[in-house]
This record gives structure tokens, C-alpha cells and sequence, in this order.
């Protein structure tokens, strides 16, 4: 490591000689400084229109064909094209290998930047969050959308491309609500399940089902069998995962539409994690840049000028506006993220009393990358936030706490700001605007009307008052009824029990059922 | 690591989600591709562009909850201190509200290209009655590759194709190829006596092989193979018959000329076999070419016979009407003198209708003038008359360039074969 080591590159151009340095260099340091554990790295340069291409099929590299799709890549052009949206430097697949596209008109500082943030700040983080290792597979993820992607496209030769659609439709509005949210018994490995899809089809068609039994067989079943508590249990209720419920009892679906189904859960299931940790992905992924981009300036090997560049654009990354600012939309995750870890590492190393005080376990142990490592791969954006965010960075970025009731006519009330009362306040508060719990609507199947019409029964429990969108809401149980076939209700229930709205929605025929 | 070089991969991985797209806003993207064509020049509609559609009815519903009561943790506070309470104004609610998905979002922008664009406009609009198919003669006949053949006239040969079995042969049967003879004659005018004569040996053997194994084989020759098809083609003329006359307005002659642009673009773009005849007249006609029949200027007096009979020489010289489905669009205000009325007539019923599949009539009305206040013209009073007898005759009247492709789709409409028969 001497001060004089030979540049990695001079001036803005790249060739791939130059990417397999930075690359080592980059890896070098990732692994013996900041220790980092990652997955093998491919890296792939693209073009600006693969790039959208990449965008509208949620990043991934391949992935099955749906009209949607086209829909968000034609925004994307239009918005593109007219010079309003700038591109990502960078998209990063959580898979084994690693797969980071790099765009091509980078220039050879920023593709060092975007590999030290992505190949290893990224990858790092999917290797080592117990979210990603607890709810994805790495490794299958990529042979999985390959079997997504061919079987759909059989799906439309066998069944019909309005068909398959109008399934696909279906299961795309009510994908945020196809997730586990506790862990199940088995971590999930796509390859296997893959192989299991076609065993599954044939098996299902002849097993049991409750709902399928129409046929009266010995004596009638007494009233008490059938309780409430019985069927309940027997469908496995109340269920939050909407689309297993209805991939598993559906009554009238046909055993390719359940696939596709399980094949839509399983894609919202992978991205679960992302959505539950974007603060604290791109807070690692910056402070990996920043710590590597740094060093490799030490070590003489990006010269000043090139060093300046990365400067710009990462202060440009980290920019957090005030609230009052035009460009203000929310907390940057990129900025809270690392000013989060930066904090973290001031607090390792040096600590004053108040740091002290609030974080005894960390603050002074001197080893920053061990109290890193440990937080991104125990936490996520929630917990992380609620337990890390420091009264001196609350007190840097001057956070305060509204609260607004529409009950209050008066206007919003400040409920808490930085100062000694408030601290714990805010910090509360953040880390519930990163919960999931409250982020998304809490709707849940209840009940099944076994006896009477086959009613399928949803119940949200509306929190703090806000309730679902009318329009938008008819129209999603819209869809869930196609696939019930039979009526759907949905109560809007509050914290004590009392109805708030109730809405019935009756299938319309889809082209499939039948 | 692996380093992999993704910009030479075939790009538009999104084209066909993006034809999956259009089709389902079909309609949607119909209607804002003729609302975007009103207000722009022909010439640009065809060169596609950006057309925003609204926004319901392709959205992708989710639950979503709205109201209730809101927490949220800011930064950049300035002065606020606890307890302050601020008044709800716009600065205050519109902060908060959720950006991307939802209400704000009411119409969706994007850009066709020319031929989606092009498509979509001319959707659906078919000439009506092609009746009258024949085989082409031979000259029309085109020539199709059909493949490689053992045989054929020599001036066919696929020189590519056969060096290339030649040397596969070659290179199976182990032909010596001519830098090794030389390298070994080389190395015998070097080397030592006893060597030599078995080196000798040697490259009489490859020169015999070399004999023996032609460099082109009779059987390595193929042959370009052609395949004459003959297919029916449907000939068809469109008459286009404008009336410049002094009457005509530059309104009615812009009105006049949009619609013979739509009807010209339609015709190149969907039929091969179709000859457009530009025919403007004021109390002569004359046979002018596209440019002329657009742009040139011209004036005069009115009379409608004198296009007719110009029309009815054309297709008397060139075109048969047992070979030619033959179409005509008469675009004009109406005026016509009233001496002229019966020889029209007569020069329609006796000889223009009889051989036509289609007749068009547009009549032309001043600016702001709704079209149901025009009064009856000559021509249409006339017109009228004929098509009560149960002429081929469609007739529309625009007086607003908005009218105009509504009135040429009407015309043009794909129809279904009853609403053919009864028209």
C-alpha cells in the first residue's frame, strides 16, 4: 500500500482492462479492510435503452411478458427521451453471481464508483441480511424467472393470451398482498420448486379440497362439525397472503392459473426484503463506496482530479433537501443511509458522553467494520432506524415529528422536535414510516361462507383512520372476485371492532373459468 | 469475476410488451392519435409522435389507503418548536401528499413511432368491394428464391455456395493444399541426398492427390433456384376529382386537400396495386400529377361534366374496368351551372357509375357553417336523386377540419359483407 501506487486509469475512458483492475483493486480492498463477504461478481455493460429495458421489467434481466410492462417502459422512454428522468448509474440483481449492469457511458470514475457501491456494497448486503437470506434464493433466482418466463409463454399457447392476462391482471393487483410475513418452516429454494411445479400440477387436480366436494357422501354433517372454528381451520384461517389463499382453495381455477399465481407470490416474495431495507441497502452500498473510493485515493491509484468527480456525484447522491425545499420528496435513502453510518462509525470511534449514554454497546469498541457487518446483517430499515438513529444526527438533519389529524381544525400539530424531549419521539416515528406493518393496508381472509353463497370474506383493520381508496379498492376485488368466481366482501373494521365500510363485488366471467 | 459485454445483444427486449401494451389501449391510443391529427399538418401525423392517453382504464389497481390521521418525521426544521400548531394551508397538505401512483396521475404520455402511429390511424378502413380480382400477367409476375438446385442454366450458379462444398470436400477428402507442396519442395532443394529421394516420394504422392481430387467437382455446383408464382392481384384506380373552381374558398380547398392527403396515404400504405389518378377541374379538367394536384394553384369557373368526361376518357385508354376495380372521390361545394346538371347526370348514370365499385362525393361548407345548416346543392340535390335509384354512391358533407377523418373513416369503413349489400 504505498502512496505511489500505479493509477488504475487516466482521465474518463474505460476499456475492459481497466474494468478487471478496478475491479481487483476494488475487491482488494472490500475484503481485507472492510472485510466484506460477497458473491461472485459478473459484471455487464449496457446501453442507455437496455437500460430501460431493465426498468420496466423491475430490474431483472429476463422475465415473462405482460402488457405492463410496455406500459412502464413507454413512460419511461417518453420521460427519457424529453431529458426529465436521468438514468441509474447502476442496477444490481440479487442473485449468485452477483449480476451488476454497469451503463456504457460511465465514465471510468464512476464505473469504480458504481462497482464499489454495487458489486460489493450491494452484493454484500444480499449475502449477509438475514431478510435476503431468510426470504430469497440467490442462487435459483435467475433459472426461477427462466421457468416463469417459458411457462407463461406455454400458459398463453395452451389457454389463450387474454387468459393468461386477465389472470396475470389479477394476481399483479393483488401481488403486495401475496407475501408471507413471518417465516415459514423452509427457506425457499426456487429450483427445487421449479422442478416440483409439474408433480404439483397433476397432484392437485386430484386432491382433496373442501370447497371442491359438492357431492353429499353418508349422512349429512351435523351443524357442530361445520362450526365457524372448524372450516376456519381447515382453509387455514384468517390467512393474510391473499394469493396463496386463492392458489390453494380457490374453488373454480384452472391448475395452470394457480401457477401462475404461485409464480407472481413468488417474484413479490423476492423483492420483500428490498422493499423492507432500501435505507439501509443504500446506506451500506454508499459507505462501501465512500470508504473504497477514499482509500484508493490514498493509495495513489485515482488521481485528484477523478477523485473530485466521484466527490460530485456523491454529494450529489447524498443531497437530502429540507422539507420546505421544492425538490424535497421524502428522506433520501442514500442520505439518511450513510449519514446513519457515518454516525455509527463516529460513535465506534470516537464517542462523546451523549454517545455514551444512548449506544453503551458500540460506542468506543474501536472496531467499526465488526459493529457494521453485525448491523447489515441483523437489521432491517425499522429496527436499524430505531435503534441507531443518534439525537446528533437528528439534531444535524433538524428532524421534527407532525402530526395531523383532520379532526383538528386548527392545522398539524408539531408533536415532537430535536431536542432532549423529543429524541425518542422522532425516532420512534421514523421507524414506523419504515415498518411494512404500517406501510401496507393489514387486509386478511376471514371467513368463507362454506354453507350459504361460497362469499369469500376479507377484513381490513384500518390503522389510525385510513381507510382504502374506494375506486381503486372496488377495483381490486374485482379482479380477486374473477378468481374466486363467487361474491367477495371486504369490511373495513377499526381498532374496536365497528364496521366502517363494507364492499361486495361480484365476479364478472373470465375468460378461463368456466 | 466475469466481465460480459450486453451492448451488442439484440436491444428492444420491451418491443413486445410494448405491442402488448398498444393493444390493450387500442382504443384509448386510437382516439388520442386522432385527436393529436386534427390539430397537425398530414405530413407530420405520419411522422408518429407523442400522444397522451388518459390514464384509466390501463391502471393497475392496488389497495391504497387514503386519510385518516398522519405522522410524519420531516427534516430542515427551522423554527418550529413543540406544541406549534400550523395552519393547513396548500404549502402544508401538499408536502405530504404521496407523489407517482394515484389521482395526480390523469393522463399518461408517451411516443409512437411512425408505423404504430400510421397504424393505428388507418386501423380498420378497407376500399370497399375489391371485387374484381385477375391473375397478373407475366411480367407482374415476381420471381421467388426457392432454394439451392443440382441444376440449372448456368448463369445461376451460386459461385458462394459452391466454393463452399468444394472446400468442405477438400478438406474431408485431405487434399494437400498448395503452401505444403511448396514447403516440401523447399525443404528438398535443401536437404541432404539420402533425404531427398524420400521426400521425392512424398511429394509425388501429394501431387498425385492433388490430381486426383479436382479443387471444383461437378458435384459441388449448385444453383440458384427460382420459382415463378402467379398470384391474383387486385387492380384497382382511385379517381381523385377536385373542384378548384372560384367558388371554392381556400377553407373548402384546405378542407378538400386534407382529405385527399388521408385518402392518399391510406391508399400507399395498405395497397400495392393501386393507381391514384389526380384529376382537378374548374370548367375544364385536367390530369395533373400529386404535386400539382396539392399545391398548384388554380381558378375559374364551374363544371362538373368536364372532370366526369375526363375521368370516363381515362378509363376508356387505360384502365379496362373488367381488369380494374375502379374507385373515384369527388370533393367540391356543390356549385355547379345548371346547364350543366343533365349532361353530369347523364355522364354518371351511363358511364361512370356502371363501371365503378365506389363512388365518394364530399361536399365542402364554409368555416363555422354546421354541417346540418347547408342548404342542398346542386350536386347533392343531384347526387341524391342518382343514389335513390341505387347508385354506388357515398356522399358526406364537412364544413370543419375536425369533421374530416371522422367523414373519411365513415367512408372507409371496414364493413361486414351484409352491410355491403345493403349499402
Amino acid at each position: 500500500m504505498t502512496a505511489t501506487a500505479e493509477r488504475l486509469f487516466e482521465g474518463a475512458d474505460w476499456d475492459f482492462q481497466k474494468l478487471q483492475r478496478i475491479h481487483d483493486a476494488c475487491e482488494e480492498i472490500a475484503r481485507s479492510e472492510l472485510g466484506l463477504d460477497v458473491y461472485p461478481n459478473q459484471i455487464e455493460v449496457i446501453t442507455a435503452e437496455q437500460m430501460l429495458d431493465a426498468y420496466s421489467s423491475v430490474g431483472m434481466p429476463l422475465f415473462y411478458k405482460h402488457w405492463s410492462f410496455g406500459k412502464h417502459f413507454a413512460h419511461h422512454e417518453a420521460f427519457y427521451r424529453k431529458g426529465l428522468m436521468g438514468l441509474a448509474y447502476e442496477i444490481v440483481i440479487n442473485s449468485s453471481p452477483c449480476i451488476s449492469y454497469l451503463m456504457e457511458e460511465n465514465t471510468a470514475t464512476m464505473q469504480t464508483l458504481v462497482i464499489a457501491h454495487a458489486a460489493f456494497g450491494h452484493n454484500h448486503f444480499f449475502k449477509n441480511n438475514y431478510l435476503f437470506k431468510q426470504w430469497t434464493d440467490a442462487e435459483g433466482i435467475l433459472d426461477y424467472l427462466d421457468f416463469a418466463k417459458s411457462y407463461v409463454a406455454h400458459c398463453e399457447e395452451r389457454h389463450g393470451r387474454l387468459a393468461v392476462e386477465q389472470t396475470l391482471d389479477a394476481a399483479h393487483a393483488l401481488m403486495s398482498h401475496g407475501i408471507d410475513r413471518y417465516p415459514g418452516k423452509k427457506k425457499l429454494d426456487l429450483r427445487a420448486e421449479e422442478k416440483r411445479a409439474g408433480d404439483r400440477r397433476l397432484h392437485e387436480e386430484t386432491a382433496f379440497n373442501d370447497l371442491w366436494r359438492t357431492v353429499p357422501v353418508g349422512p349429512v354433517k351435523s351443524e357442530a362439525l361445520l362450526s365457524t372454528e372448524r372450516r376456519r381451520k381447515l382453509l387455514g384461517l384468517p390467512q393474510e397472503n391473499l394469493l396463496y389463499f386463492l392458489e390453494k382453495t380457490a374453488p373454480r381455477m384452472q391448475s395452470w392459473q394457480r401457477e401462475l399465481l404461485r409464480i407472481v407470490r413468488h417474484i413479490a416474495q423476492y423483492f420483500y426484503p428490498q422493499s423492507q431495507t432500501k435505507v439501509m441497502n443504500e446506506g451500506t452500498a454508499t459507505y462501501v463506496h465512500y470508504r473504497i473510493m477514499t482509500r484508493l485515493h490514498q493509495q495513489g491509484r485515482i488521481s485528484d482530479g477523478n477523485f473530485l468527480e466521484f466527490l460530485q456525484s456523491h454529494t450529489n447522491v447524498v443531497f437530502q433537501p429540507d422539507f420546505d425545499d421544492p425538490r424535497f420528496s421524502g428522506f433520501n435513502p442514500y442520505a439518511l443511509g450513510f449519514a446513519m453510518m457515518q454516525d455509527i462509525e463516529r460513535i465506534v470511534t470516537n464517542p462523546d458522553q451523549e454517545d455514551r449514554d444512548w449506544f453503551p454497546d458500540i460506542a468506543g469498541t474501536g472496531d467499526v467494520m465488526a459493529v457494521l457487518r453485525d448491523i447489515w446483517a441483523n437489521y432491517r430499515d425499522e429496527s436499524f432506524i430505531s435503534q441507531f438513529l443518534s439525537p446528533r444526527l437528528m439534531r444535524r438533519l433538524r428532524m421534527f415529528h407532525l402530526h395531523d389529524d383532520p379532526e383538528e381544525r386548527a392545522g398539524v400539530r408539531v408533536d415532537a422536535i430535536h431536542d432532549e424531549r423529543g429524541y425518542r419521539r422522532v425516532r420512534r416515528e421514523l421507524a414506523r414510516q419504515y415498518d411494512v406493518g404500517y406501510i401496507d393496508p393489514n387486509i386478511e381472509v376471514v371467513d368463507v361462507d362454506l354453507a350459504g353463497d361460497r362469499r369469500l370474506m376479507l377484513r381490513h383493520a384500518v390503522v389510525k383512520g385510513a381507510q382504502l381508496n374506494e375506486a381503486d379498492a372496488r377495483r381490486v376485488l374485482q379482479h380477486l372476485a374473477n378468481l374466486w368466481s363467487y361474491d367477495v366482501s371486504l369490511v373495513e373494521v377499526d381498532a374496536a371492532d365497528k364496521v366502517l365500510r363494507e364492499h361486495v363485488v361480484s365476479p364478472r366471467a373470465i375468460a378461463a373459468a368456466a | 469475476m466475469h466481465i460480459i459485454d450486453r451492448r451488442l445483444n439484440p436491444g428492444s427486449k420491451s418491443l413486445e410488451n410494448r405491442q402488448r401494451f398498444l393493444r390493450r389501449a387500442k382504443a384509448l391510443v386510437q382516439g388520442a392519435v386522432k385527436k393529436s391529427s386534427q390539430d397537425r399538418d398530414i405530413r407530420d401525423v405520419l411522422e408518429g409522435g407523442e400522444v397522451s392517453i388518459p390514464v384509466d382504464g390501463l391502471n393497475e389497481p392496488r389497495f391504497r389507503r387514503e386519510g385518516g390521521t398522519r405522522d410524519m418525521v420531516l427534516p430542515g426544521n427551522k423554527k418550529f418548536i413543540e406544541g406549534d400548531v400550523l395552519p393547513r394551508s396548500g404549502e402544508g397538505s401538499g408536502r405530504s401528499s404521496e407523489p407517482g401512483e394515484g389521482d395526480g396521475e390523469d393522463a399518461f404520455r408517451f411516443v409512437l413511432s411512425r408505423d404504430e402511429f400510421v397504424d393505428l390511424f388507418l386501423d380498420d378502413l378497407e376500399l370497399p368491394d375489391l371485387a374484381k380480382r385477375k391473375l397478373a400477367e407475366a411480367e407482374n409476375q415476381g420471381l421467388h428464391r426457392a432454394g439451392y438446385a443440382t441444376s440449372g442454366s448456368p448463369a445461376n450458379i451460386s459461385v458462394s455456395r459452391t466454393v463452399r462444398l468444394a472446400m468442405a470436400r477438400r478438406v474431408a477428402l485431405r487434399r494437400p493444399r498448395p503452401e505444403a507442396i511448396a514447403e516440401l519442395e523447399a525443404e528438398i532443394a535443401e536437404c541432404d541426398e539420402a533425404r531427398r529421394a524420400e521426400l521425392l516420394a512424398q511429394l509425388e504422392a501429394m501431387k498425385a492427390k492433388v490430381r486426383r481430387i479436382p479443387f471444383i467437382d461437378p458435384i459441388d455446383i449448385r444453383y440458384r433456384r427460382f420459382e415463378t408464382i402467379p398470384k391474383p392481384v387486385a387492380q384497382a384506380v382511385m379517381f381523385c376529382l377536385m373542384d378548384v373552381s372560384g367558388s371554392m374558398t381556400e377553407h373548402m380547398k384546405d378542407l378538400a386537400k386534407r382529405f385527399y392527403m388521408l385518402l392518399y396515404v391510406f391508399l400507399k400504405r395498405r395497397y400495392r396495386h393501386v393507381e391514384i389518378v389526380f384529376i382537378r377541374h374548374t370548367d375544364r379538367a385536367e390530369e395533373v400529377d400529386e404535386d400539382t394536384f396539392f399545391h398548384g394553384p388554380a381558378s375559374g369557373g364551374t363544371l362538373v361534366s368536364s372532370a366526369l368526361q375526363a375521368m370516363h376518357d381515362i378509363v376508356r385508354s387505360r384502365f379496362r374496368p373488367a381488369d380494374w376495380n375502379i374507385y373515384a372521390a369527388q370533393a367540391s361545394d356543390g356549385d355547379n351551372s345548371h346547364s350543366d346538371a343533365a349532361v353530369a347526370s347523364r355522364l354518371l348514370t351511363e358511364m361512370i357509375l356502371p363501371v365503378s365499385q365506389f363512388f365518394a362525393y364530399l361536399e365542402v361548407g364554409e368555416t363555422g357553417g354546421s354541417t346540418f345548416d347547408m342548404p342542398d346543392s346542386s350536386l347533392w340535390t343531384l347526387y341524391q336523386r342518382l343514389r335513390a335509384d341505387g347508385a354506388p354512391l357515398s356522399m358526406r358533407k364537412v364544413s370543419n377540419r375536425s369533421e374530416i377523418f371522422p367523414v373519411f373513416q365513415d367512408l372507409f369503413h371496414r364493413r361486414s359483407k351484409q352491410e355491403k349489400a345493403a349499402p
